[in-house]
C-alpha cells in the first residue's frame, strides 16, 4: 500500500525557542482518514503546516504523495483552523479564484454545493456565519479534488446537521478517488466514526500511532485492587486509582489476556485508548513512532 | 438497517458484522437478500468508508455473504451459520427466564449483565467478584 505521508525525524523550532515537533517519524497509508489528537500546543497545526509546504523542517524530512510539499501543492488541500478567507471579497469570487488557481477544479461541484448549503453567492464572507464560512473554505477544498486533505479541526464551527453534510461530502471523495484525510479535531468522541488511523501527538511528540482497529486489539484496560500494575512486567500508558482500585491502560501486543487474581480484563474503548495516551506519563515510547 | 453505538469496546466495523451475523441466524436476512451498499450505510450512520468496506470483506470472508461486481452484496445462498439454526425451543426458554427476571424487578441492563455473567464465568459464585469492581 503506498503512502500519503511520510515523516522521518522531522521537526520545527519556533526561532530558537520551543520544538513545536520534534523527532516525529510516520508512515500513514494512502486511503486513511487520519484522527490528529492532542492538546493545545501538542504540535498538530506544526504537523499540518509542515505537510501542507507551509512552514520549513528544522530536522528531517515531510513527504506528501511521495515528494516535498512544495512540489505537490496542486495535490495537497489544506484548511486552516478557523477558515481564514478574505473577509471582503464575496462567495462567488472565492470559488472563481479557487478555479484560476487549481488546475482541475470542479467548478459544478463547488456552485451546486454553495447552493445546497444555502449560501448566497453574492454575500461578502465577512458577513457569513462562522459554519457558513468554515463551510465555503471547504467547499474550495472539496472541488480541488487533492489526494490529501489537510483539515485542522474543520468542524468546530457547524452546528449537527452541517457537520453530517460535510462528512458525507468527504467520504464521498474518500471514495471517489482515494484520498486521504488528515483531520486534527478535540471532539475525540465523534472520531471513532470518523477515523480508521489514529495519531496521538503531546508536546510535540508522537506518542502513538497506528490502524485503530490493530491499536484496540493491542491494549487493555485492566481493572484490580489498587497497587497491582507495579512490577507487572507490562507496559502501562497510564493509571488511576478511585476508591481502592485502580484501573490502567496496558499495552499488550500478542493480544493475550492479562490474568491475575481480582482482575479484570476489558477492551479499550476508543475514549479510552486516546485518553490513555493523552494523560499517561511523561515517558517516550521511542518504538511507537516507528509504528 | 444498521445502527452503531460509539463509545463501546466494540469496534464499529465489527458491530456491523456481528448485526448481520444476527439478522441473518434469526431468519430477518434471508439467503440471496441484498445489504445496502456501502454508500447506504455511509450516508446514513457518516461513519467511514473504510470501516464498511471492512465490515463488508469481513462478511465475505466469514462465507455469510457473496459480493457480485457492480451489482451489490447478497446474504449467502448457504450461509455457513444457518446449519445450525437457533432452536425455536431456545429462545421460548429464554424469553421466559427474561419474563421472569422483569417480574422480580430487573432492568433490562442489570439482564444483560447477568448474562455476561453467565457467558463470561459459568461458575455463578464467581460472579460477585466480577459485579463488585464492574459498577463504576
Amino acid at each position: 500500500m503506498s503512502t500519503a505521508l511520510r515523516c522521518a525525524g522531522l521537526g520545527h523550532r519556533y526561532g530558537r525557542g520551543i520544538w513545536g515537533l520534534r523527532d516525529c517519524n510516520l508512515d500513514v497509508p494512502a486511503g486513511s482518514v487520519v484522527a490528529l489528537v492532542g492538546p493545545n500546543g501538542s504540535g498538530k497545526t506544526t504537523l499540518m503546516s509542515m505537510a501542507a509546504g507551509l512552514l520549513p523542517a528544522s530536522t528531517g524530512t515531510v513527504e506528501t504523495a511521495g515528494g516535498a510539499p512544495a512540489q505537490r501543492l496542486g495535490r495537497i488541500g489544506f484548511v486552516a483552523q478557523d477558515a481564514p478567507l478574505w473577509p471582503r471579497l464575496r462567495v462567488a469570487d472565492v470559488l472563481e479564484i479557487g478555479r484560476c488557481m487549481n488546475g482541475g477544479f470542479d467548478t459544478v461541484l463547488a456552485s451546486e454545493r454553495i447552493q445546497r448549503l444555502a449560501i448566497r453567492p453574492r454575500a461578502r464572507i465577512s458577513a457569513l456565519s462562522g459554519g457558513a464560512r468554515a463551510q465555503v473554505a471547504l467547499t474550495l477544498v472539496l472541488a480541488k479534488k487533492p489526494e490529501l486533505f489537510l483539515l485542522d479541526e474543520p468542524m468546530a464551527n457547524l452546528d449537527p446537521l452541517a457537520r453530517r453534510d460535510f462528512l458525507g461530502s468527504m467520504f464521498e471523495a474518500c471514495t471517489e478517488t482515494g484520498a486521504t484525510v488528515l483531520y486534527s479535531s478535540h471532539a475525540v468522541a465523534e472520531l471513532e466514526r470518523i477515523c480508521d488511523y489514529l495519531i496521538v501527538l503531546r508536546t510535540g511528540q508522537v506518542r502513538l500511532a497506528g490502524d485503530i482497529d490493530k491499536l484496540r486489539q493491542q491494549h487493555r484496560v485492566i481493572c484490580g485492587p489498587d497497587g497491582w500494575p507495579d512490577g507487572g512486567g507490562w507496559q502501562v500508558i497510564s493509571q488511576r486509582s478511585t476508591a481502592g482500585r485502580a484501573t490502567a491502560l496496558v499495552r499488550c501486543d500478542n493480544g493475550a489476556a492479562i490474568t491475575g487474581p481480582g482482575l479484570q480484563d476489558a477492551a479499550p474503548t476508543f475514549d479510552e485508548l486516546v485518553l490513555g495516551y493523552l494523560d499517561g506519563g511523561a515517558a517516550a515510547l521511542p518504538e511507537e513512532a516507528l509504528a | 438497517m444498521f445502527r452503531v453505538d460509539t463509545g463501546s469496546g466494540v469496534p464499529i466495523y465489527r458491530q456491523l458484522v456481528q448485526q448481520v451475523r444476527r439478522d441473518v441466524m434469526l431468519g430477518r436476512l434471508r439467503p440471496g437478500d441484498q445489504l445496502p451498499s456501502v454508500k447506504e450505510v455511509v450516508d446514513s450512520l457518516s461513519v467511514n468508508p473504510n470501516t464498511v468496506v471492512k465490515a463488508f470483506s469481513e462478511l465475505e470472508h466469514q462465507g455469510l455473504v457473496v459480493r457480485r461486481q457492480g451489482i451489490g452484496t447478497f446474504v449467502a445462498a448457504s450461509p455457513s451459520m444457518t446449519s445450525v439454526p437457533v432452536a425455536p425451543r431456545l429462545l421460548g426458554s429464554l424469553a421466559r427466564w427474561v419474563d421472569r427476571a422483569r417480574q422480580d424487578g430487573l432492568t433490562p441492563e442489570q439482564i444483560r449483565m447477568l448474562l455476561e455473567v453467565a457467558l463470561d464465568e459459568p461458575a455463578a459464585s464467581q460472579g460477585d467478584r466480577r459485579a463488585a469492581g464492574g459498577v463504576a
